[in-house]
């Protein structure tokens, strides 16, 4: 397969940036989406060029590393998947591909199609976690949890922090990132005990980054790589809610 | 200020959520009122007499604009700080995400027609009934002819007789209509009282909320136009 793609290019977090065309040939429709990009990049370092940055781990769903506006949609085309799990067979041959880094105030562009995503591990700072040691796997089982509890939190928990939620909100608005944290540690028991003071605390440091504010949109569940529903959005508005009533 | 009703984002909205949840009530209250018009006029006259200038119709109309301009700010206050938070570089290419409503990303213009509709009413109707009684007076001139404060059935006839005030009315509930079928299962879900389950069941409510609206509204504005018409009532 070829394809023409139009590829974002910034030197720096201080330059301007600009679209620039390449065109790739001969792609198997079995290679995925990054290694169609390691493919241009292998071409461009041989004709001496800079090669095109962008942010990848795992390459298999599970890291939350590879980002991309990929056609007008974060991760691309194809619901519950990170850009790694995106094959080329998912386009037509010929196609001309756009490729844009996330946009978002709180997100701004270290170079290319790299952007810095530290303010999500800075909510995650303010109050992403259990204080306390509650102990290891054999203890843990020692706590009877309701299965449904259990599923809902691990629903929660499979959010892997890729920033598709606030690059996709037309509000920039980083709510299922805040109430997938809120919402895996709230339906636990280890968790649920600093419930009031982690809702305060993440929301006002998401405020504080510059996130916007939830409009019901449904676009961040729309393409969200795990799924996670924005049922644990409206879980994180009861629990700040009733922490500022009880304040 | 220091309150979450006002510094933080969870907060703001919900003041969006109840403002707008009880400007939905009203405007269920006003819609309903409405409808006796259809039946009767004398009966609509004498609701009219009942919202004068009086004590309790005075309290009810400044509470309910305190509401429309505590709603109207705080959404510009959000919407300021959501375009600012999107960032100053946009997306070149914007595809619509599955299972999102045209109407949930645009409810601040949605709104701004309904106010500049509103701003409009109040000119027609208001101006004319209490805005008058608080003014001490008993009737006022409308297209050349007097009609009095508490005569809104004649007010009604008049308005509803003029084409285009029938296609602007019209648009201003066609905007209501998409505000609320997005508004009423967000206030829910702003307030914390919405899961998987209940989604559906809101977003059924929704529909069927402001569509009832709608029609409630329309019918009468359509019904006087066509008996204006034809003349024969
Ligand atoms: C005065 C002009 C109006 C403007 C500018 C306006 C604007 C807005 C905006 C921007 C939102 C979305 C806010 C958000 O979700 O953060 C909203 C929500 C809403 N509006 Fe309005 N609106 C207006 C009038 C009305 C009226 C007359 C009603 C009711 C009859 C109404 C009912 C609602 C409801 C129920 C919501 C949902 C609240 C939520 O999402 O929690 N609005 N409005
Ligand atoms: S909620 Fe979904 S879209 Fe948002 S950071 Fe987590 S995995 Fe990514
Ligand atoms: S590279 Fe790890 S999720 Fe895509």
């Amino acid at each position: 397969m070829n394809f023409t793609l139009k590829i974002w290019r910034q030197k720096d977090a201080k330059s301007k940036g600009a679209f620039e065309t390449y065109k790739v040939t001969d792609i198997s429709a079995d290679t995925s989406f990054l290694e169609m990009l390691d493919i241009l990049n292998n071409n461009l370092v041989h004709e001496g060029k800079d090669p095109v940055a962008f942010d990848h781990d795992c390459r298999e769903g599970i890291c939350g590393m590879c980002s991309l506006h990929i056609n007008g949609l974060a991760h691309g085309p194809g619901q519950n998947a990170t850009t790694c799990q995106i094959y080329m067979r998912k386009f037509k041959d010929g196609d001309t591909i756009t490729i844009e880094p996330w946009r978002s105030a709180a997100f701004p562009v270290i170079k290319d199609l790299v952007v810095n995503r530290g303010a999500y591990d800075q909510i995650l700072q303010a109050g992403g976690y259990v204080s306390v040691r509650t102990n290891s796997v054999p203890d843990a089982n020692a706590i009877p949890i309701p299965k449904a509890d259990a599923d809902e939190s691990m629903d929660a928990a499979a959010c892997v922090g890729c920033g598709a939620c606030a690059a996709t909100c037309k509000n920039g608005s980083a709510m299922l990132f805040v109430a997938a944290r809120v919402s895996s540690l709230a339906k636990l028991p280890q968790g649920r005990v600093e419930g009031a003071r982690r809702a305060k605390a993440m929301v006002a440091k998401m405020d504080e980054l510059g996130f916007g504010n939830c409009t019901n949109t449904g676009a961040c569940q729309a393409e969200c790589p795990k799924g996670i529903s924005i049922a644990h959005i409206a879980r994180l508005n009861r629990e700040f809610l009733a922490a500022k009533l009880q304040d | 200020m220091n309150c979450f009703l006002y510094n933080s984002s969870v907060g703001k909205k919900l003041v969006m959520s109840i403002s707008g949840c009880a400007l939905v009530l009203f405007i269920i209250f006003h819609m309903s009122m409405n409808l006796t018009a259809l039946f009767s006029a004398e009966a609509y006259n004498m609701i009219c007499e009942l919202l004068g200038a009086n004590w309790y119709a005075l309290v009810g109309t400044a509470g309910l604009a305190a509401l429309v301009v505590v709603h109207f700010v705080y959404a510009l206050i959000l919407s300021i700080n959501n375009y600012r938070a999107r960032g100053a570089q946009r997306y070149a290419v914007e595809t619509k995400e599955p299972g999102v409503s045209w109407a949930s990303k645009n409810m601040l213009v949605l709104g701004v027609i309904v106010l500049v509709g509103l701003l409009l009413h109040l000119s027609h109707f208001w101006a004319k009934m209490q805005l008058v009684e608080i003014l001490g007076g008993h009737e006022s001139e409308v297209g050349g002819q007097m009609i009095a404060a508490t005569d809104g059935a004649a007010l009604i006839q008049y308005t509803f007789s003029k084409w285009y005030n029938v296609v602007l009315y019209l648009i201003w509930f066609v905007a209501l209509w998409f505000h609320l079928s997005h508004g009423v299962w967000s206030m829910f879900q702003t307030a914390g009282f919405a899961n998987d389950t209940w989604y559906p069941r809101l977003k059924c409510l929704a529909n069927i909320v402001s569509t009832l609206i709608f029609l409630g509204f329309a019918a009468v504005v359509v019904v006087f136009f066509i008996k204006a018409q034809c003349g024969c009532c």
